[in-house]
């Protein structure tokens, strides 16, 4: 008879936070040894990468478009419509493109990663590359993780260059500015630690989208129902993990910048 | 058809068991097992549904750590050993999965080179093609080298998923349920290829199954596993010349069905 050390659900809880911690630990030992899985994690940074684009273009554009003439009223008020330029790369930079390219790939990569690796899981595909010497986590997990890690701050910069366009779309069609002006006052506004706070963010979203597809795809279970649960809980912890990091990282650049 | 008479070398055991225990939360599965398999030897291990026939050959290949006793393979105690010692012997053991377990993003070449590639990193693409098409052509389906998983039969899948594990020219190999799943003449196709492997790649096996049919058709010996423990060992007649119910009642059934 199994004995437990606390409750069984409480030791579930330790067990869990364990395995996290392995998994974690894992990536980051076999991320540096050889052999290297190169074709692997090209064809993810393609999946990753440029199957997304896409997506991030219509989105980046639409929200550039949309938050701009949701902005003008409130300066209007105040006949500061000429800050526009200013108050969208604000906006734009140093938070909605890291944060909607994240959101984005949590959606579509996350999910992804969690119903592939879950549904390989539940059909013993990764037990069949284990018995076979060969390593698994390497293959599916590491190319992956680097993956995202690596894409999503390209496309967190492509993003902003997408939804700065469809600001200047509408400031041009309602203020007659003019390209020149609109980059000109979109790069007085934002300094270097704006777009360099902005690419680490992305950087640890990235992580974050793809280590938490690979861990809930790599220990789901019960057939395909855990496929499906593993799609849907990659896509909502990597969704509330994005957000808690964007407020921590929100605060140390505050202060870096106030220092 | 009767089995060719295979050269089993009694005197040397690739598997040993003692004692083996595993349990699942609160349910015991395997309760003090013992097992041995010679070199050379077929090993067909009965039971029903749920005895932990499947979990005994995890164990067996290191997926599975036991709760208590020794599973020696090879001359190596499995539970003791470290990731690279533990990868070094599996390269010795070939696991045929009882959905095939073919990687289905894959075509049947890749699914093959797979493991090819990544255990011997230096060999030619030349070698690795003759390599592919030698095992290929052992289970007969040299035509489907460039067609996906999915576009396969279930026979074929299983005889893909023994090719991939052929590839590695292993000296141990572990059948779940070869037969589950198959039509009775595909299933006899299955037991001709283990019985082929056997006699061609010079392999000893352990068969999983509940296919009485399978059980006598590549069964050199039969051990009966029943409530966590072997009850019964020996030919396919031994095993089942007894008055113990459960057993009369298993082979009945199977009958039957």
């Amino acid at each position: 008879m199994r004995k437990y050390v606390t409750t069984r659900r409480l030791d579930r809880v330790f067990l869990e936070l364990y395995r996290i911690y392995i998994f974690i630990g894992r990536f980051f030992k076999e991320v540096f040894l050889p052999p290297y899985e190169a074709k692997e994690i090209l064809a993810q940074c393609y999946e990753v990468g440029v199957r997304s684009l896409p997506l991030i273009s219509l989105t980046g554009f639409i929200i550039g478009i949309v938050f701009t003439n949701q902005s003008r009223p409130s300066l209007a008020e105040f006949g500061a419509t000429s800050w526009l330029p200013a108050l969208i790369s604000i906006a734009i930079v140093r938070a909605l493109a890291p944060l909607v390219t994240a959101i984005i790939a949590a959606g579509r990569v996350g999910s992804s990663i969690g119903a592939e690796l879950g549904s390989m899981k539940v059909t013993e595909q990764i037990d069949a590359m284990e018995v076979s010497a060969t390593n698994p986590f390497k293959f599916l997990v590491v190319s992956r993780v680097l993956a995202t890690t690596l894409m999503i701050p390209a496309l967190t910069m492509y993003t902003m260059f997408v939804a700065l366009m469809g600001a200047y779309l509408s400031v041009h069609q309602n203020e007659l500015t003019s390209i020149t002006t609109y980059f000109v006052q979109v790069f007085s506004a934002i300094s270097f630690l704006d777009i360099f706070a902005s690419v680490i963010k992305s950087f640890l979203f990235g992580f974050t989208v793809g280590m938490v597809g690979c861990y809930k795809g790599y220990h789901s279970s019960k057939g395909t129902e855990g496929v499906g649960k593993a799609a849907n809980s990659s896509v909502v912890t990597a969704m509330f993990l994005i957000f808690i990091e964007e407020l921590l990282t929100m605060q140390i650049i505050n202060a870096i910048r106030a220092f | 058809m009767k089995k060719e008479e295979p050269k089993i070398d009694y005197s040397n055991k690739v598997i040993e068991i003692r004692g083996l225990e595993k349990s699942f939360d609160e349910l015991d599965i395997l309760r003090g097992v013992d097992l041995d398999l010679y070199q050379g030897e077929n090993l067909v291990v009965l039971g029903r549904s749920g005895t932990g026939k499947s979990v005994l050959i995890k164990i067996i290949s290191g997926l599975l750590k036991p709760d208590a006793g020794r599973v020696n393979v090879l001359g190596q105690e499995v539970e003791t050993l470290n990731a690279k010692e533990l990868q070094a012997l599996r390269l010795k053991i070939g696991f045929s999965f009882q959905n095939s377990a073919l990687y289905d993003s894959m075509t049947i070449r890749e699914n093959l080179e797979f493991p090819l590639v990544r255990n011997s990193r230096h060999m030619s693409r030349k070698d690795i093609d003759r390599i592919v098409e030698v095992v290929l052509d052992a289970v007969g389906l040299s035509q489907t080298i460039n067609q996906m998983p999915s576009e396969l039969s279930g026979g074929q899948r299983k005889r893909i998923g023994i090719a991939r594990t052929l590839i590695l020219r292993p000296e141990i190999m572990l059948y779940d349920e070869p037969t589950a799943g198959l039509d009775p003449i595909t299933s006899i196709e299955i037991n001709k290829l283990i019985n082929e492997v056997q006699r061609r790649f010079k392999t000893s096996s352990i068969i999983i199954t509940h296919d009485l049919t399978c059980a006598r058709a590549t069964g050199d010996r039969i051990a009966m596993l029943l409530d966590g423990q072997f009850q019964r060992q020996g030919t396919f007649e031994e095993v089942f010349d007894t008055n113990d119910e459960r057993i009369q009642s298993f082979y009945n059934y199977n009958f039957i069905q």
